[in-house]
This record gives C-alpha cells, structure tokens and sequence, in this order.
C-alpha cells in the first residue's frame, strides 16, 4: 500500500486550501505531479487510485486527466528521463543530431530505457526555450546548448549519482 | 537605444527579490492604483491601447470592460503563463528574472476586475519558476501587498500559481481553465465566453504573462503616456523572443518602430546570421503564423519596409503576409529545408491535439503523414495538392483556433515555397542528401502565382 508521508500530506491539505470550498477537484494535476515524484517517477493504476480516494473522485477521471498530459508516465522509467526536445527551432539548432549521439552513447532508441533502469530517453515538442537549443529536460531543470561534449558530461554526471 | 518599459531592470543585480525591486521603485504602481477607482484603472488600460501579447492581439482594456459582474458572484482573473507556442519563450524570461513585476501587475488587474484569488498557470515544465514566483509571492505578501484589505484599500487578495503537465493546448483560454478545474484541456465551444462564464462558470478574464505586466508601466505612466509609444495600434513595448539561426538568440524588448532588417542584422538585436549564411526564411509570430521568405518578410508586396509591429507584419493578409502573433521569431538560413521544418511544425500539432474534432485530430495526423512522406523521397506531385486540400478543410472548421494553427504554417509553406516541394518530389535521393538551398527566396520581390484567394 503506498501512502504519503505525514510531511506531504499537508501539503496536500494546503494545495486543496488554494481553491474554493467543493472545488478541489482543481488539486488533481498538482497532486498527481506530487505523486508521481514520491512513488517511483511513473503512475501506476495503485497511485492514481490512491490520488482519487484522496480527491474523493471516481478511479476513471483520473486516468482520464492522467492520460491526457505528456508529462506524466504511465510506465516506469529509468532513474534520470532524458526529454530532448525536437521541435522546429530546436530541429533548426541541431536537435537531430543530438538525439542520435544520445542514442549512439546509451544504445537505447526513443522512448526506451537503458537495461541497466539508469536511462529513458524521450524526445518531446517545444519546452519554451528555443534560444538556448539544442536542449533537454533532466528533472526540473533545462540543460541548453548542448553539444557532444555536453551530453558526454551529463551522462558521466548521472552515473556518479547513481 | 530603444525605450524599455518592461525589461528596464533586468540588469539590476538581485532584482528577483522583493528588496532590490521595491528599490528600483517596484509596487509603486500597487500604492497608486489601490488609491483609484476600479474603473478608472480599466479606464487607463484602455486608454493605453495594450494588446494581448498571448498571441491573439486582442484590446486588453476591452476585454476587460467585457467581464460580467453578477451581484454575489466571484470573478476570477488567470494569468496564462503556458507558453507553449514553438519559439516563444519570453514570459519564461519575464518570470524567471523579474517576478515581482508579474506579481505587482497581477495585484493591480486584480483590484480593477474585483478578482480575489487570481491563479497563474504555468506549463509543467517550467517546474523551477513556480519556485521563483511562489517565493515572490510570499514576499509581496510579508510586506502588505497581498492578502486582506492591502494597504488599507479594503481589497482582498491571494495569487497561487498552478502546474500544468504539458499540453501545449492548455494554453488555449478555455483549454486552460478546463485544466485548472482538474480536468482534461479539451477547449470549450463558444460563446459563452470566459467572460460571461469562465473558471468553475464565473466570469473570467485570461491574460497572458506580458499583457499583465505591461499594466505595470501603463499604471506608473499613464494610459496615454504609453499609447504614444510605439506606432499605430501598435501601442508601447513588445517582446520578442528570437531563435533559430540567429548569432544573438534571446528576449528582445523593441518599441515596434523598428524594421524587421534591423531587428534581424543590427547588433542591439539578433546580430545577424551566423557563419555569413543568407537569410531564407522566417517565422515571426509563433510556429502558427505564416512562414515568409526573406524578401516578403523584409519588404511587403508593395515594396514598402516591414516593420516589427501588428499592422506591418501582416500587411499583405496571409498571401504575401504574416503576424505578430507570439513574438516567437523563428529565423530559417539558407541551408535549411523547408519541408523538414513544416514537418516538424506537422508533427508538434498533431501531438498536441486535443482529439474533440474530426478535422483536426484526424488532419493533423494525415499532414504530418504526407510531410513525412515527401521529407524522407516517397513522396508524389499530387501530395502537394492533398496538403493543400487538407490544410483547407481543417482551417475555420474546429471548435478551437488550433485547427487554424496546424494548418496555417502547412498552407504558407506550399504557398511560398512550392518549388522546393516539388523539387524534393523530383529528386528523391538527391534530397536525401542535399537541400534545396536560397534559391530565389531573397531575390527582389517575388509575389508567389499561387495565392489563396
Ligand atoms: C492552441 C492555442 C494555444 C495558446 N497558447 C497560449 C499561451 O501559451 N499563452 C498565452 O498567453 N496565450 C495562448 N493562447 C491564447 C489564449 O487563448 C488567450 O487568447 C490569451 O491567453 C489571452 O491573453 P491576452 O489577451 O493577454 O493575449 C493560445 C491560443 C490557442 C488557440
Ligand atoms: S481544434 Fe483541435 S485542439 Fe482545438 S478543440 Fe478541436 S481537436 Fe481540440
Ligand atoms: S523548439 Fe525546442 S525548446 Fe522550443
């Protein structure tokens, strides 16, 4: 049975706080961002469920909002998600050819991970940061201007945090 | 150099924080408008001429004037902080570095529209700014400029800044206050509008990030001090975001009465194109608005200097013309592909998608197909014409302008740069390996046959 923490249970409480008596269905994308960080990066039908009873909603709406955003997965991921972004402005900086040399170094395709759990790679549509392309999202932070060299170094970063 | 109204502090070590930007003379605006009418704040709104910097270029004190006020009825205002509209990226730039204006304007479009909890939505991603904003936030509130009765004016007010989870379409008005209710972003049929019935059915006001803290210098100067900035209807400062094959990327505040030529070479702007490469193409507005090749984006059909502005950027409708929309400002050089770029626009408006209607679910998915198709040598000469057919059939056929969206940049592409779609189709190995290159797309005006009528 998975369960919030004490600690995070107020901040559900004050999450519901921010909208008006009997709208807290509004609290359903930011508790479901809260969960999917808490229980293993990903949304199993265990989490979601739970996330509904806190909600005090049907299971399916949900799914039906989980399934709608692409920021949240409904399968397991590797411990560090590379999202590289591959949408125009991005494609006109060389995001192509990042993609391949990620692919090339963890021998992985889009949308598959490293054998080892350590590495998902995504590619995914315009993040708001087009001026500093090629880039990708690793946690919540941006990585911009990325180069071979980059990429090579980010990597490394990850495995020493292994 | 130009006037900035809203990135004049950007510099200012610290700014992000409550001390430095009260200083530099922040919430000043807050203590003047507290002390006025409501509508005399709209009033002044008004009168400054503000357009909507979401993409839309609507009248911000009209729309303002628009919002219903039921007797015993709550009103809302959000700020649309989704910015998801491929190579915009300036209110992320506006947040990141100064959040308190974002705050003091929200205070001040809170007051004029009588709104006691006013939301942010922030697209997902941007998950290391909602700590920014949340920690301005509090700030504002420690020193009296949110919560009960601020500064003594009897108004009430809290701010909180809601996470999207990616979906470029919650940044459509009614999308995005669909999500805000915790559900699905499929956008609402209008009317009602927002402003009749908006978050959980009160009337609402959205408003993108930079409209709202353009209030901030229209409070402070005045609504006819910043009508006379700027040129036209193009009234005070813009945003602009730039990207692509540029040497300076970057968020650029112009006063809309410079040309499209200086922005692009002069080294206060975008510092030209890199490597001695030639401009082919551009995409002023946001991946929505029609692609131009150089010589209709720096010149208009008639000849005329184009310049940074609404009016002069879509002189010339969508046939020789284009938009402010966004300001995301995509530069193309002359070793890009046109049909690569079409396909990648393609693909982004498929993917995001809401599904409610047939001919964008559906047509999306067939443009990015038949892109695809041409890109990667596969493709015939009647894939042109079912492109075209398609792109017409889904324009002005949804229930939300994303339909509009996807299909623009497909029809402006075959429009100008028709030649280079054909040429893929008749090489195709030779476009495997090779791109079209300049050709005649900055050769002195050339007005395209095939223009929609
Ligand atoms: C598909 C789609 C996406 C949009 N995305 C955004 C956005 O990311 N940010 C934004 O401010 N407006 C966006 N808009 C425009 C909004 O619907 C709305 O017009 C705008 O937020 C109004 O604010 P403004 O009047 O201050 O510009 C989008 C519209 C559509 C149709
Ligand atoms: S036009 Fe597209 S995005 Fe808009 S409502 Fe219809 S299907 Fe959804
Ligand atoms: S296109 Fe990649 S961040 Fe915008």
């Amino acid at each position: 049975m998975i369960k919030f923490s004490e600690d995070k249970m107020k901040e559900v409480q004050a999450m519901i706080a921010r909208y008006p008596e009997g709208k807290h269905k509004s609290a359903l994308i930011p508790l479901l961002h809260l969960a999917q960080d808490e229980f293993g990066g990903w949304l199993s039908a265990e989490t979601m469920d739970y996330v509904a009873t806190l909600l005090q909603l049907e299971s399916i709406e949900v799914y039906e909002v989980a399934t709608f955003y692409s920021m949240f997965n409904l399968k397991p991921v590797g411990k560090h998600v590379f999202e590289v972004c591959h949408t125009g402005p991005c494609m006109l900086n060389g995001s192509d050819k990042i993609i391949e040399y990620i692919k090339k170094k963890l021998s992985i395709s889009v949308g598959e991970t490293t054998a080892d759990d350590l590495f998902t790679l995504k590619t995914v549509e315009c993040l708001g940061a087009c001026g500093y392309a090629p880039m990708m999202q690793l946690g919540i932070h941006y990585r911009e201007h990325l180069t071979e060299a980059k990429v090579d170094a980010i990597i490394e970063e990850c495995r020493n945090k292994k | 150099m130009a006037k900035k109204l809203l990135l004049e502090k950007a510099h200012v070590e610290g700014i992000r924080y409550y001390d430095v930007y009260r200083r530099e003379g922040g919430y000043a605006a807050v203590e003047k408008a507290l002390k006025m009418d409501t509508g005399a704040v709209v009033e002044e709104v008004k009168k400054s001429g503000l357009r909507g910097r979401g993409g839309a270029g609507f009248p911000a004190g009209m729309k303002w004037s628009f919002l219903a006020k039921p007797e015993g009825v709550p009103r809302y205002l959000v700020c649309n902080a989704d910015e998801s509209e491929p190579g915009t990226f300036k209110d992320r730039y506006l947040m990141e570095v100064l959040p308190h204006l974002l705050i003091e304007g929200l205070i001040i479009s809170s007051y004029a529209l009588g709104s006691n909890i006013t939301y942010i939505y922030i697209r997902g991603e941007y998950a290391w700014i909602v700590a920014i904003l949340e920690q301005a936030i509090s700030e504002a509130k420690e020193n009296g400029f949110l919560g009960k009765n601020i500064l003594g004016s009897g108004f009430d007010c809290e701010i909180y800044v809601q996470r999207g989870a990616g979906a470029y379409i919650c940044g459509e008005e009614t999308a995005l206050i669909e999500s805000l209710e915790g559900k699905r972003g499929n956008p609402r049929i209008k009317p009602p509008f927002p402003a009749v019935k908006g978050l959980w059915d009160c009337p609402t006001v959205v408003n993108n990030v930079e409209t709202i803290a353009a209030v901030v210098p229209i409070m402070n100067m005045g609504g006819e001090a910043y009508s006379e900035i700027g040129v036209g209807r193009s009234t005070g400062t813009k945003l602009i975001s730039a990207c692509g094959n540029i040497n300076k990327p970057g968020v650029y505040e112009i006063d809309m009465t410079i040309s499209v030529e200086e922005f692009i070479y002069s080294e206060e702007y975008c510092g030209g194109i890199p490597n001695g490469k030639k401009l082919k193409a551009c995409i002023p507005g946001g991946s929505s608005v029609p692609i131009l090749p150089a010589n209709l984006l720096l010149k208009t059909a008639k000849g005329e200097t184009r310049y940074m502005n609404y009016e002069s950027l879509s002189d010339g409708g969508f046939a020789t013309g284009s938009m402010m929309g966004s300001g995301g400002f995509i530069v193309l050089d002359e070793d890009q592909c046109i049909v690569r770029n079409t396909l990648t626009l393609a693909r982004f408006y498929r993917h995001e998608s809401c599904g409610q209607c047939s001919p964008c679910r559906e047509g999306t998915g067939w443009m990015e197909k038949i892109l695809n198709k041409i890109e990667y040598g596969k493709g015939e000469m009647s894939d042109i014409d079912l492109l075209w057919d398609i792109q017409r059939k889904i324009e002005g056929n949804t229930i939300c302008p994303l339909g509009d969206a996807a299909a623009w940049p497909v029809a402006a592409a075959i429009r100008h740069f028709r030649d280079e779609f054909e040429w893929h189709i008749n090489n195709r190995e030779l476009s495997q390996t090779q791109n079209y290159g300049l050709a005649h797309y900055a050769d002195p005006i050339h007005v395209p046959e095939q223009v929609n009528a």
